[in-house]
């Protein structure tokens, strides 16, 4: 900490003050070690409360989007996950791609995968969405989401059960589990 | 309280307009008559004039399907055609040689033609002359083969 700034605190203005407290108690935690215990208490909650409002964008393409609505209906049920199918990308963690990518579509995913804010997952459902699928020699079917969006979970199936997608979001829950991240008091 | 419904009967029969085309245009084929449906052949050139006087004369009103059809050695373009006013389904079709598919264009006189005619540019690759608006309007613009031919390649990406 810089105390020959203490001798004009007078003539300071309320930013450069602000300023000045707000790196005095970074400081202050890093150096005694309080950050440290800070995070290692709040994280677990903050992680905690990530995993359990993973918001899905709600984005049917083809039949596996079928699977998808049976999957949020009363048999399934993925409310009670704290998986709620959000209209618009800026509210949503997961983009879940359910059925073939056509050449026009492709950039409009492309799109609401950028919309998308930071921490962001991708479920690949279905044949088609992996690989092409049934239509792997087709003139306006793309081969594979993974060839223009990162995938993190691929669910096979064609189409998909609701119990696979189902057990896609507890993989990305123990991704999320197994990352551990966010902080009470930033980095 | 009983209610009557009352059909109406057609103004013709299939033969009186079959003869009324033949009358106005000896060009045209009479392929088949059947009850309710009436099959023609025309050559392009008179086409237009063909489906004016259809539906300006023979009060065809509506335009249902436009289809071409790929036979290797030329296209044929199918229309058909229908009247509710005579209770008649009218095909009309056209060949059209393979390596110029020119045709005019129904859209001016049946507008519901219009994105009919856009698929079949789109897949097939004809052209219809006097199209107020011929686009792809299926595959992407950059496209640049129409994938319905019988000789496009299986598996072609380009």
């Amino acid at each position: 900490m810089d105390l020959d700034l203490s001798f004009n605190a007078m003539t300071m203005t309320v930013k450069q003050f602000g300023d000045m407290t707000k790196t005095f108690l970074r400081e202050a935690t890093v150096a005694t070690g309080g950050k440290k215990v800070v995070d290692k208490l709040t994280t677990p909650i903050w992680s905690w409360g990530q995993r359990n409002s993973v918001y899905p964008l709600h984005f049917g393409i083809a039949c596996c989007a079928l699977e998808m609505a049976a999957a949020g209906g009363p048999r399934f049920d993925l409310e009670r996950l704290g998986i709620v199918f959000r209209s618009s990308p800026r509210q949503s963690d997961i983009l879940l791609l359910n059925g073939w990518i056509s050449a026009k579509l492709r950039p409009i995913l492309r799109t609401l995968y950028e919309q998308m804010p930071a921490p962001k997952w991708v479920i690949a459902m279905g044949e088609c969405t992996i690989s092409g699928g049934p239509w792997y020699d087709a003139y306006n079917v793309i081969q594979g989401a993974d060839t223009f969006i990162p995938v993190d979970v691929y669910v096979p199936g064609c189409p998909s059960r609701p119990e696979a997608l189902i057990q896609a979001f507890t993989m990305i829950n123990r991704k999320l589990t197994a990352e551990n991240r966010g902080s009470f008091l930033g980095d | 309280m009983s209610q009557v419904i009352v059909y109406d009967k057609p103004d013709r029969s299939e033969e009186e307009v079959a003869s009324a085309i033949r009358a106005k245009f000896p060009s045209v084929e009479l392929l088949k008559v059947a009850p309710r449906r009436l099959h023609f052949r025309a050559p392009r050139e008179s086409l237009f004039e063909l489906c004016k006087f259809m539906r300006d004369e023979l009060a065809f009103e509506h335009a249902s399907c436009v289809t071409p059809v790929d036979y290797l050695d030329h296209f044929t373009v199918v229309y058909h055609i229908s009247s509710w006013t005579d209770h008649i389904l009218a095909e009309v079709q056209v060949d059209l040689p393979r390596d110029d598919p020119t045709v005019d264009s129904i859209a001016p006189l049946w507008g519901g033609a219009n994105w009919h005619e856009r698929e079949a540019y789109d897949l097939m690759g004809i052209v219809f002359k006097g199209h107020p608006d011929l686009r792809r309007i299926m595959l992407p613009e950059e496209f640049r083969f129409h994938p319905l031919r019988k000789d496009f390649i299986v598996g072609r990406r380009v």
